[in-house]
């Protein structure tokens, strides 16, 4: 049977960003596409009333780990963008940091094959810009590009050569491929497990200075500038770069910038719980950081809100703190936690944070999605703002618990999700519009 | 004495209020009077089994906390880091609900993992005595050293407590700390920059980067043992400098209180933090410092013990 793609989404709060809408109104959907209202007869689509809950473009989320190939314990292509859905993504860049690395054709190839039989949401893989994201080589660009990647990075890794980075972001530029970027200085990173400031002194944890990720912002602006290319700085968590970001771009720079939801939530004073899902890479860091992270998505520095979606086993993270891997995952929490964090704090509009999780990325990534426009893909995100509920992990879709905001109280939740006009996630209840229709 | 221990794990003073570090310090000097006794050991932990385990190496905390737990008439197990399950990729969590599940009481562990007892005590029954965990705590180790000041200053209270070498590494600064701020004296941390960080300023303690300013008034000088990895990191040019600047000379006695008394962890260094004529000298409380340890640990043991099923 044909699933249904055609709908009348009626009485929503459409926003769509890009193009500065936010009304209430009806978005009509056909075929899988987003097209004018009255445009057809109303009996071929399914009618479904969405007063008091708000009609978005699609979320993409630019920065997730899929651990398909390789670490399929901790998530599969089929449970993370099964999670991608319930959290209202329906793009997202899957990470190479796979077993094999995703640095040749061949496994991306792999990747694109099993998210299209098996995945519910869009998987736009990105290739390594180094081989086996070792940082000593360059990656095959151009077969990567062929092979279909949007982005390059080494994610978890990050170059510390210079010359090799400078070559490698002028030859990605060559192919039109932006550079995503893992800011961190090996050594002064060193084996640090917490941010390095008040309660990594107090604790006696081994610490990584902000410092380490801020030496390699200062590097990539200037190496963007000479290789006249773009880079986009990953997980941004420190009130430095944050601030270096805005003078560069200010200056011309094609520097962007993401921020994680955990960065935008949680600081480094959580880490005298001993909990290993608060240890991430960057480091929650000090309130004067998270702030600064704030204020530069309220001034646009930074213009994506992205997951940092990292999976692992509970058997992997049930351990000494030292021990256990970097990461949390992030899917199912990102619109809650920014609704919460940022939106009802007063920090942005509504319209604000759903510009971070779809036009901002889109734009960077250059792809045609993020939009409500007519004529584009019918993604579509329903979500009611004020939705209040307590964050529990045993409703994830992920096959990971690793979070840190089980119990978190959210107000704001991803109430139905589509792809391509076939909706493949809801919350909604089937029987309420007709119930509004006989009455 | 009416205040009644209600915690099956000593992971660090931090968690602990004035109240209850008084109530160990003042069961410890019960135990001490049973150390001075011809017949040495006593039936508090009769039919109770601790185990001992020892991740990262120690000699002279392992062999206290043995001793203490002898003393004590307990049932004895003692692991390392060599011990099979380890080497067999056994998670630390797993190996430790096997041994709960023997119906052992208590584990003394030490681990290079900072938070690493914090950790099992939330997941297990057992109780969980830390002996050390990375450069985090080491609460038996600063509630010895408090119980000496004690012993020989009569109070803690207004003295003025210096603790003096490579604070940014030392589970025994960071337990001390609190200890000592909770009782009421005033702190100092002393050192190379490198090694003493600023933040401390924030809890109220007086950092301080040039060592005769920082022993000018001092009634207690805390040694902190310097190792030689730190120096291979880039912390200090050489053992030598760091002897010249930060150590404890003869000559520095002359400009430090006549009774102020020298303290050190151990093991000690001579030569480096600490010149042999200090060590052994008649300020030095240092071997007095470990016959109280075992005093201390038997406290510690035996008001956990009291708060199991």
């Amino acid at each position: 049977m044909k699933k249904n793609n055609s709908w009348i989404l009626k009485g929503g709060r459409i926003i769509d960003p890009a193009n500065h809408i936010d009304r209430i109104g009806d978005l009509w959907i056909r075929d899988g596409r987003i097209v004018e209202p009255d445009s057809f007869d109303p009996a071929l689509a399914e009618t479904v009333n969405l007063h008091g809950l708000v009609v978005a473009p699609g979320l993409i989320d630019m920065h997730v780990h899929l651990r398909q190939p390789g670490n399929t314990d901790a998530e599969t292509i089929r449970t993370g963008t099964m999670a991608a859905a319930a959290g209202g993504f329906t793009s997202i860049v899957a990470m190479p940091n796979t077993s094999p690395c995703a640095d040749n054709a061949a496994t991306i190839q792999y990747i694109k094959e099993f998210a299209a039989r098996e995945g519910v949401v869009k998987v736009l893989p990105s290739g390594a810009l180094s081989v086996g994201r070792k940082g000593e080589e360059m990656s095959p660009v151009g077969s990567l590009k062929a092979a279909g990647v949007v982005a390059l990075t080494d994610d978890g890794s990050c170059i510390q050569n210079n010359e090799l980075m400078r070559h490698v972001v002028e030859y990605a530029g060559n192919f039109g491929l932006p550079v995503l970027e893992h800011c961190e200085d090996k050594f002064l990173a060193g084996d640090g497990v917490m941010h390095e400031g008040y309660w990594s002194v107090l604790l006696g944890m081994k610490a990584m200075p902000a410092a380490a990720e801020e030496v390699i912002v200062a590097r990539d602006i200037i190496l963007s500038r000479l290789a006249s290319w773009k880079i986009h700085i990953q997980h941004v968590s420190s009130a430095q770069s944050v601030k270096m970001i805005r003078a560069a771009q200010a200056d011309g720079v094609r520097i962007s910038a993401e921020a994680t939801p955990h960065h935008i939530a949680l600081t480094d004073v959580e880490i005298k719980k001993f909990d290993t899902n608060y240890k991430m890479n960057p480091p929650l860091r000090s309130e004067e950081d998270r702030m600064a992270v704030i204020e530069g998505l309220q001034d646009g520095t930074i213009a994506v809100i992205a997951t940092d979606h990292a999976p692992h086993t509970q058997t992997a993270k049930l351990v000494e703190f030292d021990h256990a891997p970097f990461g949390i995952i992030g899917l199912e929490t990102a619109v809650p936690v920014a609704l919460t964090e940022l939106y009802h704090k007063n920090y942005l509009s509504l319209s604000q944070v759903i510009s971070k999780f779809t036009v901002g990325p889109a734009s960077i990534l250059g792809i045609d999605a993020g939009t409500l426009s007519v004529g584009a893909a019918a993604d579509v995100t329903i979500i009611d703002p004020d939705c209040e509920y307590i964050v529990d992990v045993n409703d994830f879709y992920s096959k990971s618990r690793n979070t840190p905001f089980n119990g978190y109280a959210a107000k704001g939740r991803t109430m139905a999700t589509f792809v391509d006009g076939v909706c493949i996630f809801s919350l909604l209840k089937e029987s309420e519009p007709e119930d509004e229709e006989s009455k | 004495m009416d205040f009644q221990w209600t915690k099956k794990d000593l992971l660090d003073l931090y968690d602990l209020s004035r109240d209850e570090i008084l109530h160990i310090l003042n069961t410890a000097e019960e135990f001490k009077k049973v150390s001075q006794r011809n017949v040495k050991k006593v039936p508090a932990l009769r039919g109770r089994t601790v185990v001992n385990l020892f991740v990262e190496p120690s000699t002279r905390t392992r062999v206290s906390f043995e001793l203490a737990e002898q003393r004590l008439s307990a049932d004895i197990i003692n692991m390392n880091a060599d011990v099979s399950s380890f080497r067999k990729g056994e998670t630390l969590l797993d190996t430790l609900k096997n041994i709960q599940a023997l119906q052992a009481d208590i584990v003394v562990m030490r681990h290079q993992a900072t938070g690493a007892p914090n950790f099992l005590a939330r997941e297990l029954n057992m109780g969980v005595v830390n002996a050390g965990d990375g450069a985090h705590s080491h609460p038996t180790q600063a509630l010895l050293d408090i119980f000496t000041i004690r012993e020989k200053k009569g109070r803690i209270e207004g003295l003025n407590v210096v603790i003096v070498g490579d604070i940014l590494h030392s589970r025994v600064a960071r337990s001390n700390v609190w200890g000592l701020l909770k009782l009421g004296a005033n702190v100092t941390f002393a050192g190379p920059a490198t090694l003493v960080p600023r933040e401390f300023e924030k809890i109220g303690v007086r950092v301080c980067h040039n060592l005769k300013d920082a022993l000018a008034e001092a009634d207690v000088v805390n040694l902190l043992r310097i190792q030689l990895e730190r120096q291979q990191r880039g912390y200090f040019p050489s053992l030598g400098e760091y002897s010249r600047f930060f150590g404890i000379h003869p000559e520095t006695l002359r400009y430090i209180k006549r009774d102020a008394l020298i303290m050190h962890p151990g093991p000690i260094n001579r030569g480096v933090e600490i010149d042999s004529a200090v060590a052994d000298g008649p300020q030095s409380v240092i071997l007095e410092q470990v016959t109280n340890g075992l005093a201390v640990r038997m406290a510690v043991l035996f008001l956990v013990a009291g708060c199991l099923k």
